[in-house]
């Protein structure tokens, strides 16, 4: 049975890559139009009313989730996955506790943009500030962003010496600590209770706000898929330059790499920081969105989740990682009757993903860039010295 | 030239080459403790520019160690690496690399899934400068040469309009210096691939290249970082007769190009044949060091090495 | 006859490797398979040692179709192969990667002797047999693979590149080695560069050319044929 769908598992990964070769084959300026078409389908998406598409709407069963909501959520996963991507995928770091930096990024949010943080009412004691002062939403976003990467440079600092499992396992490590911090520091960050008020781009939520309230979660959406497609702008630039291909040749060989001019510890301190600051805004804009958060909320298991992510989707293949992140957040809020065994759907899924294509759904091809003139210059080369 | 004097006793004395060859490398009393195995013991020899010397010796006598050694992957117990004049030992690796010492290896490390144009880029790269904020924001301009500029080749409309927008808007604002060096990398990564003669299979992935085209693109790698010294770890293992002469003219012809060369080979034909000098190791210790013919008829190298005398082979 | 290939293809991905070749070994020859690289010389020693599957024919092995055989299993009917690039075990030392090679056997008295004969033919193993297998150089691995497939005792032995990357002296040895436990019963098929060792020592061999076999005959022959003189051993 297992080789049954080994075969048919080789043909669907066959019709992946004719698509993608037929997609190169095409002028560019079809792809552009493709691309801009796909844009704005994903702006449409919260009013999705194609008959015959409906179905795919979460509230189209009954009890469903917010539609609208859902997509944000799994905007905020796309952006975690590109992100632990960077670390993983191409870097090939293993970190088991990105959770810790999305943690991060959403306290930043709350603890300097909430009225009800212990830190905001310390600076309104000491400054004699109004009671309804708190850092605006947009330097929250400054503060966040630059947070999650400077933790991530002190978490890399001295662990990055380490290689394959003993980073792992510290990694691990950090994610708790983050958590039982937050859970603990009763004085900052009210333990348990939680942060409630955390604002979103037009201050405090409250039934004042036009567009960003809590009710309607479209544009929240529209807000979140901006940034993911931003970064993806982002990381694809790294993706196609010195920098990425530092990142791919620490990843297969760092030794080889250093003799050849890698500095292997600038770079993956790099990867490790930018991923940081990738996690670290989508705690920030899920934080803005819930406008509460609380310590439990970024346990372990979320952790693992976002691995899961990357590797069901295809480590180091953007595409891949997106899916892989919009099926984990989708999936069991539209099959809800899965909902209940979700951990165990998700076990099962690896296992099969692991014994059926290790390299995950969309493996990444590792494809020349589009050298077609340089290959036909390579043809009139003599092939022998 | 001076430092002649310091080769053991037993090693024949060889009349250094004429000429005022320059020292380019300077291996001085290096000793190489693993626990307690000595890998290299006071080892002591120099490289003169534009030379193509011969590192040999029975197998674990320290050959790649010494390559090790002089790429900063180890670090000596005791004594030094110089390179031009400049103390390299307690570098790493890629310091070293930037200073200009490159290397293949014994047992090829390429980086398997990366075409073999990207893995020569990897070597390029390290004359280059863009990191993280060049490539992401691309800020950095550099006034592009004329040649450089971005090209009107439409004959009319509005592509025509577009292109020429763009080539003045270059003119007058520069390109980004992450664009300018991408280019530069590709151009030079693809002629060293035609230098090496694999220039046909450019856009393969490493891993699914012949195995005599790993070794040449390992070379190719290497020639990326600009090297002064190449440091050739067995390049023609695995070669045919047919394949080691080939590989004899490559590095003949690397050498025109200025760089020295070092090269640890077995086969005796082809070191006699393309060096000028030899350096004999044997159990971590230096035995002999000359002129290839005295090398190849020195009894303790025959002894330790050679078996019988090198040209009957 | 003990080893025989029939009309085997071995193909990777749409890129068929070996076009159907037929070779035979005899129970006590030893039997060298030369050629340039790309030739498909690995490709048939990992199709004889299970390694790789066939795309077509049949490998009969002491009158046993071992075709679709498992490679662990055709280990133990006696089908040894050194593994070329070296693949030795680098956490363990030098005395356990050879007993590994013995893994099969159970006859504890004959395992002693022969890795007292194996550490023989290598003083360098000797003196380094408590050290791990991965701070060995490149050449001393090189040893230690071949003296590993040695202590399996197999009743054929597939040798790929025995002399890549050893010193001149060590390259002699090696071939006298190969042909002494040949004298004692073991059936060689040698995959070599050096053709010139591999010709003057081998019974018969077989010239592979782009995944074909484009000659065979003796040893001697091929030796002096003027064609191979000129593509394979290098004298013109």
């Amino acid at each position: 049975m297992i080789n049954k769908m080994r075969e048919l598992d080789r043909s669907r990964v066959n019709a992946l890559h004719s698509v993608a070769d037929r997609w190169k084959a095409l002028p560019k300026w079809q792809r552009s139009l493709a691309f801009v078409a796909f844009v704005v389908f994903l702006y449409y998406l919260p009013l999705l009313g194609i008959p015959g598409l409906t179905w795919l709407r979460t509230d189209s069963i009954s009890g469903g989730s917010n539609w609208a909501g859902v997509l944000f959520t799994c905007a905020v996963y796309v952006l975690v996955a590109i992100g632990l991507n960077v670390v993983i995928g191409l870097a090939g770091l293993l970190d088991l506790g990105y959770i810790g930096f999305f943690a991060i990024g959403a306290y930043a949010v709350a603890l300097f943009g909430s009225v009800n943080s212990p830190v905001v009412q310390y600076f309104q004691r000491e400054f004699d500030l109004p009671p309804t002062w708190a850092v605006t939403w947009a330097i929250c976003a400054f503060i966040a962003l630059v947070m999650a990467l400077i933790s991530g440079v002190i978490l890399g600092w001295p662990t990055l010496r380490l290689r394959g499992d003993y980073l792992a396992i510290v990694t691990l490590g950090f994610g708790e600590i983050i958590r039982i911090v937050a859970r603990n520091m009763e004085g900052v960050t009210r333990g348990p209770q939680g942060i409630a008020a955390i604002p979103g781009p037009e201050g405090p939520p409250s039934s004042d706000n036009q567009i960003f309230g809590l009710i309607d979660i479209k544009p929240w959406y529209w807000l979140a898929i901006t940034v993911v497609l931003l970064m993806v702008f982002a990381v694809r630039r790294l993706e196609h330059s010195r920098v990425g291909r530092s990142w791919l040749a620490i990843r297969e060989d760092e030794d080889a790499a250093a003799v050849m001019g890698v500095y292997p510890f600038k770079f993956k301190l790099w990867a490790f920081a930018i991923g940081a600051a990738l996690g670290g805004f989508a705690g920030f804009l899920f934080a803005s969105r819930y406008a509460f958060i609380d310590p439990t909320q970024f346990n372990v298991n979320l952790s693992i989740l976002f691995v899961a992510m990357v590797v069901v989707g295809g480590s180091g293949n953007m595409v891949g990682v997106s899916v892989g992140a919009v099926l984990l957040a989708y999936l069991p809020e539209r099959f809800r009757e899965i909902a209940d065994y979700r951990w165990l759907a998700f076990g099962l899924a690896m296992v099969l993903v692991m014994i059926l294509r290790p390299q995950g759904l969309i493996p990444s091809r590792r494809r020349a860039r589009e050298l077609k003139d340089r290959a036909a210059e390579a043809e009139e080369a003599p092939a022998h010295v | 030239m001076s430092d002649e004097t310091n080769t053991p006793a037993a090693a024949p004395k060889i009349p250094a080459q004429p000429g005022p060859a320059k020292t380019l490398l300077e291996v001085d009393n290096v000793t190489l403790r693993f626990g307690g195995v000595v890998a290299l013991n006071e080892v002591k020899f120099e490289i003169k520019e534009g030379e193509i010397l011969g590192l040999i010796g029975p197998n674990g006598a320290g050959k790649t160690t010494c390559f090790n050694v002089m790429t900063g992957v180890y670090k000596p117990t005791s004594g030094s690496v110089r390179f031009r004049g400049e103390r390299v030992t307690g570098r790493k690796p890629h310091q070293i690399s930037r200073l200009g010492i490159s290397r293949t290896f014994q047992n090829i490390r390429l980086f398997p899934e990366m075409s073999a144009l990207e893995n020569v880029m990897v070597g390029t790269d390290s004359r280059h400068k863009t990191s993280v904020p060049g490539a992401l924001f691309r800020l950095r301009r550099v006034r592009p040469k004329p040649e450089e500029l971005p090209e009107v080749t439409a004959s009319g409309g509005l592509v025509r309009t577009w292109q020429q927008v763009r080539r003045s808007f270059a003119k007058t604002f520069g390109l980004s210096r992450h664009i300018l060096e991408e280019r530069a990398a590709e151009d030079k990564a693809m002629e060293l691939l035609r230098f090496v003669g694999i220039a046909d299979r450019a856009n393969d992935a490493a891993r699914n290249l012949p195995y005599g085209y790993q070794r040449r693109l390992e070379i190719a790698r290497a020639l990326g970082t600009e090297p002064k010294l190449l440091c050739l770890d067995e390049p023609a293992a695995g070669f045919n007769p047919a394949e080691k002469e080939d590989l004899l003219g490559l590095i003949r012809r690397i050498r025109d190009m200025g760089v020295t060369v070092l090269l640890i080979e077995h086969d005796m034909r082809l070191v006699m044949g393309v060096t000028d000098r030899i350096v004999v190791l044997e159990f971590g210790s230096k035995i002999a060091d000359g002129l290839p013919e005295a090398v190849s008829r020195d009894p303790r190298v025959i002894a330790a090495y050679l078996g019988e005398p090198a040209d009957a082979a | 006859m003990l080893l025989e290939l029939d009309n085997v293809s071995v193909s990777y991905g749409r890129i068929e490797a070996l076009h159907g070749i037929s070779l035979t070994v005899n129970e006590g020859e030893v039997v060298a398979l030369i050629g340039a690289n790309g030739a498909g010389k690995t490709t048939t020693m990992r199709a004889i040692s299970g390694t790789r599957a066939l795309s077509g024919g049949r490998i009969t092995f002491n009158g046993e179709d071992i075709s679709k055989l498992r490679a662990d299993l055709r280990v133990v009917r006696g089908l040894c192969q050194s593994p070329e690039g070296r693949q030795i075990f680098p956490g363990m030392t030098v005395l356990e990667n050879l007993d590994m090679g013995a893994y099969t056997r159970r006859d504890h008295a004959g395992i002693a002797a022969d890795l007292e004969r194996v550490l023989e033919m290598f003083p360098r193993l000797r003196e380094r047999r408590k050290q791990a297998g991965g701070t060995l150089s490149g050449g001393e691995q090189q040893m230690l693979a071949v003296g590993r497939a040695l202590m399996s005792r197999p009743k054929l032995l597939l040798l790929d590149e025995p002399s890549m990357g050893l010193a001149p002296m060590i390259i002699q040895q090696i071939f006298d080695i190969i042909v002494e436990i040949n004298q004692q019963g073991t059936t060689v098929l040698l995959v070599e560069q050096n053709a010139q060792q591999a010709l003057s020592r081998a019974h018969r061999a077989y010239v592979l050319e782009t995944g074909r076999i484009v000659k065979e005959g003796t040893g001697q022959e091929l030796l002096h044929d003027p064609s191979i003189k000129e593509a394979y051993l290098g004298v013109a």
